[in-house]
């Protein structure tokens, strides 16, 4: 583990893990046919750490993406966020745990194409309830850290793709969240692109954002320090990456 | 997310699409403009008729001969009898019989042409009592009324109309001229002042000659001693319905008939005139207003086709929206507010419109259209009500869309 991690010790031992998933399982029903994506993960993710989840498609990555972005919940089994059991929150309580805990990277950018930069990242900040000069010098200062302090007014049409990818990781990082969760945030990019983002992430890692990265990519997964094999529903073995 | 951004960001929503957004608009406009319109045409055409109507004269009572209601046997239709005589009318002026009628005027009317120099022009000749100007609240342009003396005299004397007396001379101070009826020649006293029209006939193209002139010269016969119509005035609007009895119970007495419902008269007062008329014009506007309401509804079925356009092409956004942290919520917050704008501001347009047409087609269409602010204070709440209802439904979709299949879609 790198011990770039801020995280604190407390007598000698690591805090409670701020991810952590226990016996989680996940049944889909189509009609009379039943799918069990997830068939008991344990997980656990600590403050500062940089993770990989990797798995072939149809692997249960994906549903593991799903419920730790608090956008799905799970059938069986348990989920704490940040010590809080997601699990118990209604649907209400949930859009306020992802605002304030999470900040999402998406294959497709998922910009809102309207909107300049600034306006697309102080979007969770505006469900925030955050003041409207504030929020705009926060935008501005989070697109300034993913080195985009020059395209603040730029539309996303106006920008290349791996622009829109930092605009979307400025807007994950605006609200401080407790981890920020990528899902194949390279998978639309050309490779000088995806070491753009893929570097920002490393510089990210390395001031003490936890970062949980969905990938099949293997050279993707080995930027991470701690690499997680999803197959069938389970996770099969954790090994380092590079960045350990 | 507090109001101002909701409102922030349906505008920029609104605004992204504005071909669409004036369309669903204009859907929303016409239908308020129509409403505002007929609401206005209506209440405007009973403020006319009404005012058409009191121009016939106030407190007045007017007897027709006949009966309207036939309750058995064969009985002469309404105004075809001539069951009331110039006696009848005397016996109604007495003070003794009916104490709250102040003045009676007996009609009996002709249509006569009159000629003058090498004019000619048909028109009402009314043989009138000296009563007339009072009962009928006329006033003279010029020149002297028929006096009692006239009548006694059975006089030649004519007094015309505005209109009348421009047919015949092509202006109005023909006091001295004379006109003929008949082969008989009648000097022009007075021509009456313009009164304006009503709908059933014009009060500025009659003329009026004696009782007595009428009665023996011009239409003598059998029928010498009937009147047409007996206006009767009472002496205050209060007197009105015991001048009513008064008359009507005169008259059963006087032509020996004992129950009410055998009457072979019809008494009308202006106040019956004025409800009948109203209630007609009630009824046409309530149609026209429903007819016009229809296509607000037609409006408001656009603005939840629009909605439901908008919500399923944002579904993307909308997932996006989720995953950021907005609560279901606010998500419907904005495309209710989304929907609701779209209906006030075709209301707020409409209503300019509707008012404009209502200062406008009176011109053109020559009855008036009252506008009143509690019609556009209404219409207004009733477009942003539209665009709310029409769009609960689109909105409650949009919130209840789960972000991950609202973030997958294509």
């Amino acid at each position: 583990m790198a011990e770039t991690s801020p995280a604190p010790l407390v007598d000698g031992a690591r805090t409670e893990p701020v991810i952590k998933l226990a016996a989680a399982r996940k049944t889909y029903k189509t009609g009379s046919i039943e799918f069990e994506a997830l068939r008991g993960v344990d997980l656990s993710i600590a403050e500062g750490e940089y993770v990989a989840v990797i798995g072939p498609s149809g692997s249960g990555k994906s549903t593991i993406m799903n419920i730790l972005g608090c956008l799905d919940t799970l059938t069986t089994g348990e989920y704490l966020l940040a010590g809080e059991n997601v699990e118990e929150l209604d649907e209400v309580e949930l859009a306020a745990v992802r605002n304030r805990r999470i900040g999402f990277v998406f294959q497709q950018f998922h910009l809102l194409p309207s909107l300049a930069a600034w306006r697309n990242v102080e979007l969770p900040l505006v469900y925030a309830g955050v003041p409207k000069d504030e929020r705009k010098a926060r935008a501005i200062a989070a697109l300034e850290r993913v080195g985009l302090g020059d395209r603040v007014d730029n539309k996303p049409g106006q920008l290349s793709g791996g622009q829109q990818q930092r605009v979307a990781v400025a807007r994950a990082l605006v609200t401080e969240p407790t981890m920020i969760l990528a899902d194949e945030p390279t998978g639309n990019l050309d490779s000088h692109s995806t070491e753009e983002v893929l570097g920002l992430f490393d510089e990210l890692h390395a001031s003490g954002r936890t970062i949980v990265l969905i990938t099949h990519e293997h050279d993707v997964a080995a930027r991470s320090g701690r690499i997680v094999h999803v197959r069938d529903g389970l996770v099969q073995d954790e090994n380092q990456g590079a960045a350990a | 997310m507090n109001w101002v951004e909701t409102l922030r960001t349906s505008w920029f929503a609104i605004g992204s699409h504005k071909m669409r957004s004036a369309l669903t608009v204009l859907g929303i406009l016409i239908g308020i403009a129509a409403v505002i319109l007929t609401v206005g045409l209506g209440l405007g055409t009973q403020k006319d008729v009404s005012s058409q109507i009191s121009s016939l004269g106030s407190n007045l009572l007017i007897v027709s001969p006949g009966s309207s209601t036939s309750s058995s046997g064969v009985r002469g239709g309404f105004g075809t009898g001539s069951t009331l005589t110039q006696a009848d009318a005397a016996a109604l002026g007495s003070k003794v019989n009916a104490p709250d009628i102040k003045g009676v005027d007996a009609e009996k009317s002709s249509s006569l042409e009159l000629t003058a120099g090498s004019a000619n022009w048909t028109t009402t000749v009314v043989g009138v009592d000296p009563s007339y100007l009072g009962v009928r609240q006329r006033t003279l342009e010029t020149g002297t009324f028929l006096t009692a003396q006239d009548v006694s005299d059975e006089a030649s004397v004519i007094v015309l109309g505005s209109e009348t007396a421009k047919e015949l001379f092509g202006y109005t101070g023909v006091v001295g001229q004379s006109v003929t009826i008949s082969s008989q020649t009648f000097q022009v006293v007075g021509v009456l002042a313009a009164s304006g029209s009503n709908s059933t006939s014009n009060l500025d193209d009659t003329a009026l000659v004696p009782m007595s002139t009428m009665a023996s010269n011009l239409v003598g016969g059998s029928s010498a001693n009937s009147v047409s119509t007996v206006y009767l005035e009472a002496a205050n609007a209060d007197a009105l319905p015991a001048a009513y009895q008064e008359a009507k119970s005169l008259l059963l007495t006087r032509h020996g008939i004992t129950s009410a419902s055998d009457a072979d008269f019809t008494i009308s007062s202006q106040n019956a005139l004025v409800s009948t008329a109203t209630s007609v014009y009630k009824t046409l506007t309530i149609l026209l207003t429903g007819i016009a309401a229809l296509s607000l509804l037609v409006g408001g079925i656009g603005v939840m086709n629009i909605m439901l356009v908008s919500v399923s092409e944002r579904t993307r956004e909308i997932g996006l929206r989720k995953a950021l942290g907005a609560p279901p919520g606010a998500i419907r917050n904005q495309f209710l507010v989304e929907a609701g704008t779209l209906g006030l501001t075709g209301g707020i347009i409409g209503a300019a419109l509707g008012v404009v047409a209502a200062l406008v087609l009176p011109g053109i269409i020559g009855s008036s259209i009252e506008v009143s602010g509690l019609a556009i204070g209404l219409s207004l709440v009733v477009a942003i009500g539209i665009g709310l209802v029409f769009g609960v439904y689109p909105a409650t979709r949009a919130a209840k869309l789960a972000p991950i299949d609202a973030l997958r879609t294509e």
